[in-house]
Parts: structure tokens; sequence; C-alpha cells
């Protein structure tokens, strides 16, 4: 089966010494459907013997049936791995494969070329360090050879082998073989290549894979094996200082806690210190954990445990970084986005944003523009639809720690996942981070939220209170203010009204500004519960969606929606500030319950009747369950 | 530092794998099948979350054929390491009668393994399955994601796979869907050698060569594990030096002559030999897009 019969056969121990210090390379093969492309990746197995004979005697079969090679067995069946490919002849999945030499172990990410596959190709090319293109030798630079080497750029791929395929079509011509080269080194100039090779060959033949072709003595370089048993490729990637993204939180037992995850950059040695995001703390790695044994350093790749001096909080989605060195932290990015999913991408809807163990809400808040992968224009646009790729702003619904795209593929990778759906509906490259502040780092403080709150013998809580105009709202809210006053407990309220006077009295009653509304009164609550207090909001609150928007910012726990339900028909009848008798006589637009939508909460924490249940009573129910809850400590 | 080897490299992404579904799936479970490739598996697991056991339990469904030693290693190795084990056993099956003689191998592997999988998951409610399935084995696998999505009926759609890139694995299902994990997707059959090698992982004796009782059938040599084997008119066990190269139900796992009695000689042997792994598996052979068809089923 393989390459080293011989040394196998004669001194296996020898041999297998041998094979542990092989090094790696995964790359992807790119071409359009009668370039050769599967045929290729076949020839690579079979020249490197790893086709077995029953797997030979059933392509020999298949080749009778619907090759398309002739008397030549048809490699390219070896590869297409599908039924319904096999029936079209053509390659719709991305396949990898596996194949080695005596110096390197490859992963082929086998990938369709068609304009409609180019999420597929996205997918192979986001594992591989170099991609091969497939040239027709008769047809030279075409559309798709500008798509693929576009793709395999923005997903960082650095190295590209250029390959000339179909030369015994054309002779063995050098001139076309030049003028190919030529016309591809032109526009290339335009993308992020180190190096880029080029190769006459003939897959189907075998000239210049593994063998060198007798019948282009004009091309004295490497074969294409040869290039890939020793290309180097670049370690300048990923080198942005030590990045280890916490995947898990170890703790098998008091005495220990540990933090796997596997790391994204640089080295980390014993006695290193390191820095935490978001939150700023520091400390110094004690020990790098595996089962066989304690490290003395670990490097990029390598799925580690580490064991820190201090004891201090941290959890999944952390990332740990080079003291020196920290990654950015940002809510507001420019990023480049491939859409890959039939239903468009809107700015404005809803995704959650995946990155590595980072999960958090997000909006795309601006398609800048698209991108035409097949000349590289910049297109207006509005919407993404699949396959296309965009440059987007996106905003999150807390800070995430990342490095660049070009620095760290890593920590600079995001995916965009369909919240109803569950389906990868685009991924993204974060390019820089859009707040200007984003090199400022989160000072780590010496008091925190828990100090702050168990000075105040109570646990941070923010009480919305959301219901009709009129409900009966701020009365109930003074109440219970008022009963926590009286036990000693730390608060403050935010009322709808009075927080127009200030803060938001450059906001009014469009649909945007009520959506800055809550964002600004759900920001300062986070501050008051930052600072330990029990924050009372007022506010009419009427969609859903603004009051998840508010829960998702608190901690955990933290947020106590509390649904004043009063029917319409008793808040009209009170209507303290005649307000109903206005929005009645047609003096005031959108006003909710009248001419817009209440949206009561489903799963309130609280719910009170204020028909039949006097305003006091009600604070009642809501101080008893905050004392039944734990929000009030024992002192 | 030294630049990784490949073998390092095939580990760290297993066990970065592992990691990620134990900390965002609710109930994951690994299918613990025995075999070289489970044994490895289950290596990586306990590296993975070392010095914390894994955090899931393992599955094995019994299709009541297996080898004799397989249930013994089984029941050795999970006592020694001190791991749940959840061993499932599909009783409407067992009720029937169903086995690979009276009902043929489609049948029996059907009821007895790809349906008793399938009422397993349900009955615990598993939401993720760790499976020890690569990509080198069979051409419908190349194309398989690492996180593959089963709907609630356990269908795969080959057609309908969430894109994967980098190392960002998306998790998120409904209720009632799973997903099956393969943590070794891009691992070939000479790694998992090598790695038993290196980390001397112990593996069933089966895989080496020794004496060992069988009749020849339909060209395949099957063991005689126990007296349920109907002899055909005219055959006869007769003694070999034969091993396996995978391990299943015995009636349905052809053995293959060889001397191969240490781990070097095997790798060696698998090296030189000139047909593939799964040759020795019946269930393959039935057409040539099989697999990929069982897979849509449920089939692991």
């Amino acid at each position: 089966m393989s390459h080293q019969d011989e040394l196998i056969a004669t001194d296996i121990l020898a041999y297998l010494d041998a094979q542990e210090h092989k090094s790696f390379l995964r790359f992807i093969t790119c071409g359009s459907v009668d370039d050769g492309k599967s045929t290729l990746i076949g020839r690579l197995l079979y020249d490197s013997k790893l086709v077995y004979e029953d797997q030979l005697a059933a392509v020999e079969h298949d080749s009778k049936k619907s090759g398309t090679t002739g008397s030549k067995p048809d490699l390219a069946l070896l590869v297409d791995g599908l039924a319904a490919e096999r029936e079209q002849g053509i390659t719709i999945d991305v396949a990898y494969r596996f194949f080695s030499t005596d110096k390197r172990k490859f992963i082929v990410a086998d990938t369709p070329g068609h304009e409609q596959y180019t999420r597929n190709m996205a997918t192979g090319a986001s594992t591989a360090d170099l991609a091969i293109i497939l040239i027709d030798a008769r047809n030279g630079v075409q559309v798709q050879t500008r798509r693929h080497s576009y793709i395999a750029s923005l997903l960082g791929i650095r190295h590209v082998v250029v390959a000339i395929n179909k030369m015994d079509l054309v002779d063995f011509s050098q001139h076309a073989f030049n003028s190919i080269e030529a016309e591809y080194r032109s526009f290339a100039e335009d993308l992020d290549f180190e190096e880029i090779v080029f190769i006459p060959m003939s897959a189907l033949d075998g000239d210049n894979i593994t063998r060198r072709s007798e019948r282009c003595e004009w091309y004295d370089h490497k074969t294409l094996m040869e290039h890939l048993e020793t290309v180097e490729i670049t370690k300048a990637r990923n080198d942005c200082g030590f990045r280890l993204p916490v995947q898990w939180v170890n703790r098998p037992d008091l005495d220990f806690r540990g933090y796997a995850g596997t790391i994204a950059a640089g080295t980390v040695k014993l006695g290193d210190e390191i820095i935490v995001t978001p939150s700023g703390q520091r400390s110094k790695v004690k020990a790098i954990v595996t089962q066989s044994g304690e490290l003395e350093e670990a490097q990029a790749d390598q799925a580690i445990t580490l064991t820190l001096e201090d004891e201090i909080d941290i959890s999944r989605g952390d990332l740990l970084c080079s003291k020196g060195n920290p990654a950015e932290q940002s809510d507001q990015f420019a990023a480049h986005l491939i859409w890959m999913n039939e239903n468009m991408m809107f700015p404005g809807r809803q995704y959650l944003l995946k990155t590595n163990n980072q999960l958090v809400s997000a909006t795309i808040t601006e398609l800048k523009h698209k991108v035409d992968v097949n000349n590289f224009a910049h297109e207006a646009g509005k919407t993404l639809a699949l396959n296309e790729v965009g440059v987007c702003n996106i905003s999150l619904a807390k800070p995430i720690a990342f490095d660049p795209y070009k620095d760290n593929r890593h920590t600079g990778s995001f995916v965009l996942i369909n919240r109803q759906t569950n389906e990868t509906v685009g991924v993204g490259m974060l390019d820089f981070s859009l707040r200007r502040a984003a090199n400022v780092h989160w000072q780590a403080l010496e008091v925190g939220k828990p100090e702050r709150a168990t000075q105040k013998h109570q646990k941070p809580a923010v009480l919305w209170f959301t219901g009709l105009s009129g409900a009966g709202k701020s009365t109930i809210a003074n109440f219970v203010e008022k009963k926590l006053f009286d036990l000693g407990r730390h608060t403050y309220i935010l009322d709808g009204d009075n927080v127009r006077h200030g803060l938001n009295n450059d906001l009014g009653f469009t649909d945007a500004d009520r959506v800055e509304n809550i964002r600004r009164v759900s920001e300062t609550a986070k501050l008051m519960s930052d600072a330990g207090l029990i924050t009372l909001v007022s506010f009419i609150s009427p969609f859903r969606a603004e009051r998840q928007m508010a829960r998702a910012l608190m901690d955990d726990g933290e947020f106590v929606e509390i649904y004043v339900n009063t029917p319409l028909e008793v808040a009209e009848s009170r209507d303290v500030k005649g307000l109903y008798k206005k929005a009645r006589a047609g003096e005031l637009e959108n006003f909710t319950g009248i001419s817009s939508d209440y949206q009561p909460p489903r799963h309130a924490e609280i719910e009170v009747n204020t028909v039949g249940t006097s305003a006091e009573q009600a604070a009642e129910q809501i101080v008893d369950y905050l004392t039944e809850k734990g929000y009030l400590l024992v002192r | 530092m030294k630049e990784l080897t490949h073998l390092e490299r095939l580990e760290a992404e297993s066990i970065h794998i592992m990691r990620e579904v134990a900390a965002e799936c609710e109930k994951p479970v690994m299918l613990y099948s025995v075999g070289k490739d489970s044994s490895v598996m289950l290596q990586l697991a306990l590296k993975a979350f070392y010095p914390s056991k894994p955090p899931f339990p393992l599955l094995h469904v019994d299709t009541t054929w297996k080898f004799r030693e397989m249930i013994a290693f089984r029941d050795k190795t999970v006592k020694k390491l001190g791991l749940e084990l959840l061993v499932y056993i599909n009783s409407e099956g067992v009720e029937q009668g169903v086995g690979p003689f009276s009902h043929g191998s489609a049948v029996h592997t059907d009821v007895m393994k790809t349906q008793a999988l399938k009422q397993a998951l349900d009955k615990y409610g598993f939401d993720a399955a760790f499976g020890g399935a690569r990509r080198d084995e069979e051409k419908s696998r190349a194309k398989e994601r690492i996180f593959s999505f089963r709907s609630a009926g356990h269908r795969w759609d080959p057609k309908n796979q969430r894109p994967e890139l980098w190392n960002i694995y998306n998790t998120k299902i409904a209720k009632g869907e799973s997903i099956r994990v393969f943590p070794m997707s891009n691992w070939t059959e000479l790694d998992i050698w090598q790695y038993i090698y290196k980390e001397q992982i112990k593996i069933p004796s089966l895989y080496f060569a020794a004496k060992r009782s069988v009749v020849e059938r339909d060209g395949m040599m099957i063991m005689a594990d126990d007296d349920r084997l109907p002899l055909q008119p005219g055959e006869k066990p007769v003694a070999k030096m034969v091993r396996f190269r995978t391990l299943g139900c015995y009636p349905l796992t052809g053995a293959v002559e060889s001397n191969a009695a240490t781990l070097p000689e095997i790798i060696q042997e698998t090296l030189l030999t000139t047909t593939s792994e799964r040759q020795g598996r019946l269930i393959d052979h039935d057409q040539s897009a099989s697999m990929e068809k069982k897979k849509q089923e449920g089939y692991f």
C-alpha cells in the first residue's frame, strides 16, 4: 500500500519512528467542473500508493459504467463521494482526503468550483494553509480562477500553487504556460498571497504530479508533490502573542481549578504572566496540566489545561492573553461576511454570533458594500444573498475579545446562527474594531460588584415594572422602594417620565427613539447593578423584544420582570395624567393600548393584578419574592 | 519549540471537539463499541478532561452477537477506569429472535444495531453522541461534518449539512434533534494504529494473530465464537492462525490469516496489505452507495 515498502518490510520499528516525526499540511484544491480537480486528487492518492486493490477494481468497474476517460481508469471516481454527485459527475460538497508521503501527512479539502458553491470552498479554505488552483491550459485564466483566488485570499491562505493542467492537450507549450502565468500574476497583485508557484501538468497522465514529465523539458522546477512536501508555511500568521480561549473549566474537586482550551496563538511557559480578557485580571501560569504529566511550555494548536497562581474568576468564553500583548475588545466591528443561507441577510435582524468559545447576540448594522467575487469590484447593496460576500458593520450585545483575522484566524473568525432555525447562515472575518477606545482595556478594579453588593447586604437586581400607562407601575415601585429603604437596603428608581426630562430629553417617540430610550435606561440600570444597588425601573416598555434586550444585558438572575397587570378599561378609567382622553381624541399618536400594541410578558418573574389588590399589597408581594429568592441577605 | 507532529495535531483537534461538546451540549454520551477506534476515542476523552473524568457516560449497543471477548474486555475496561457504562439491547429484536443467521445480515444490523441505537438515544434523551467514525473509511463519510445533525427521527440529510469553518462548531439544536459528533474524523487507519502503539493503548486480543477455530464461508473466515454458529453440510471448523482487522458481530466479521502477534507486526501487515479495511465487513458490499443510505436512515 505505501511508499516505503522496503523499510516497512525489513524494519517496522525504524519505520514507525520515522513516521512519528512527520509534519503536516492541510491544503485545498479548487477548480471548475472540467479542470480535472478530482482527477488530480485521485492521481495524488494513486501515485502515493494509497489506493487499495479492491478500491481500484471498483473504480475500474465504475469507469466502464460512468467514466469519462475512455480506456484509462477514471481516477476522479476515487473521490466523488455522494451518490448524487456520482450520477451528475460533479462535486457538490467539501470532501476531505488523506494521504501521506515519507515526509508529510496531508489532508486535502476537495471543494466544488461553481459560483453557487462559494460557501463550500470557503469551508475548505478555512482550515487550509495552501491552495492548489487548477487552470485548464486550453482556456487560461477564467472568471472562476479569479473567484477561487479571491476566496482563498479572503480566508487567509498565503501559499498558492497554480496548477496549469491538461498540458498534454496544448502539446506542453511553454508559450501557453508563460502567458497564463503572466495573466495570473497581474490580477493576483490585488490579493494577499505571499508565494505563488506555477506548475505545468497532466493529472490524467501523471506528468509533474509525482513524476517529472518527459514531455516538457523546459520546466525544471519542483513537481507538485515535491513542492507540497517541502513548502514552508509561514508562521507569521497567528503570531499575535499568547492566546488561550477558555473552552471548559475543569473542576474535579475543590482543590483544582483548571482552564482547558486549545492555544490559538503563541506559546506559554510556567510562570508566564497572563491577563484575562475581558475582566483585565492578571495572574501567573502555575502549571500546564496534561494526563501524561505537566509540561514546561506549550504552543499554538495544543489542547491544554492551565492552572493559575491566583484564585480569580474565569469562565468559558474568556481569553487568556500574554500580559504584554493582550487581545482587543469591542462590541462594534467592521468585518468581511460570506453569506451561506438561502434566506438573505438583512441589516437590523438579530443573529447569534459564535466565535471560538464566545456566543453573543449580534446585529449587522450596515452593509457597507458587496464584493463581486469574480472581479473584486465593490458594489452597493442592501442585503446579501447565498454565496455573496460583503463588508459589514456589526454590533454585539456585549464586547468580545478578538484579534483581526489577518493576525489570527482562530481569534478573528466567527459564524452567524439563525435564532429560529439554528442554522449557520453566515461566516465572517473580523477586520477591526469601530470604537476608538478599542485599545483601552477594562481596568480590573480591586473592589468589584460582589464586594459592593455584599457591603450592602443584598444581591443587585433590576426590578423591571412593565404595564399600560396608568396601570400603577410608579405607585407600586414607590411603595417597594420605601419598604426596602426601611429594611436598610440600597435602591434607586428610574422612572420613565423623569428620565425623559434629563438623560433622554433628546429622544422623541419614533420606533427608533423608543428603542434608544430603553437601551439607555437598561445601560444605566446595569451600571447601578454594578454598584450593588437594587434598581427599580418603571417603564411602559410595551414590546417583548426591548424587555428581552434589557434582560440580556444583565447577569443571570439579576433581571426581575414585574408585570403590572391592569385591564385597559381600568387604566383608562383612572387616567391620572389625562393621556387616555387625549389619545382617544386623536391628539397622541402611538399611544400604548389605544393606537399601539402592548405585548404582555410571557414569563414574568412576578405578576401583580391591581384589580382587587392595593398598591401596598402588591409591593409586599414583590418584597416577599425578593426575600424568598435571596436578594436580601440576612444581616 | 519543536513543531507539532501530525499525531499531536490530530490529538489536539479531537480533544478540542470533545471539550466543545462537554461545554455546550446538555446530555452527551460516547458510543463505545470496544474496537480499536473506540479505544483510541476513550483514551482521547480521558486526556481531554484530565484530571476530571469524562463528563458523560459510555453507551454500548450490544447486538448480542458480539465476540465474547469484546464483552469481557468492555467490562474490564470501564471497571478499571471507573467510568459509567450503559449497555443497550433491543429487547423487541431479542423477543423476535432476530439474528444474522435467521434474518440475514441486513435485517440483523438494522434491528439490533441501527434501531437499537435510535431507541437507546431516545430512551436516555441524549442530545449529542460521540462516534469513532473516520472520513477515510468510506466515501460518503468523507463529506460528513464533524458535528453531524440528526432530525428528531435520527435522519441524516447529506444535502443540508451546516457549514463548518475553522474550529467553530454550531451546537444549537431544537428539541428532539441530536448531534452525532465524530472527533476522529480526520484520522486515518494508520494514524489509529500509530497512536495505539505510541500511547500503548490496550485493545482486545482478537486483533492479534492466534490459533482460532474458523469455518470458511462465502470467501470469509468466520470464527466459531459460540455454539450458535450453524454449520452447513461439509463445513468443519479448522484451527488457523488468524486475526481480525475490525470487530463487530462475530458471524459478520471475517478473520484474516496472519502471524502478526504484536502491534508493530499488525501495523506492518496493515501497511503492506492491498485491500481496504472495511472489506472484512459484510454490510458494505450490498451496493456501492449502501453506506450513504444506511447513514440517512440512522446507522452511525
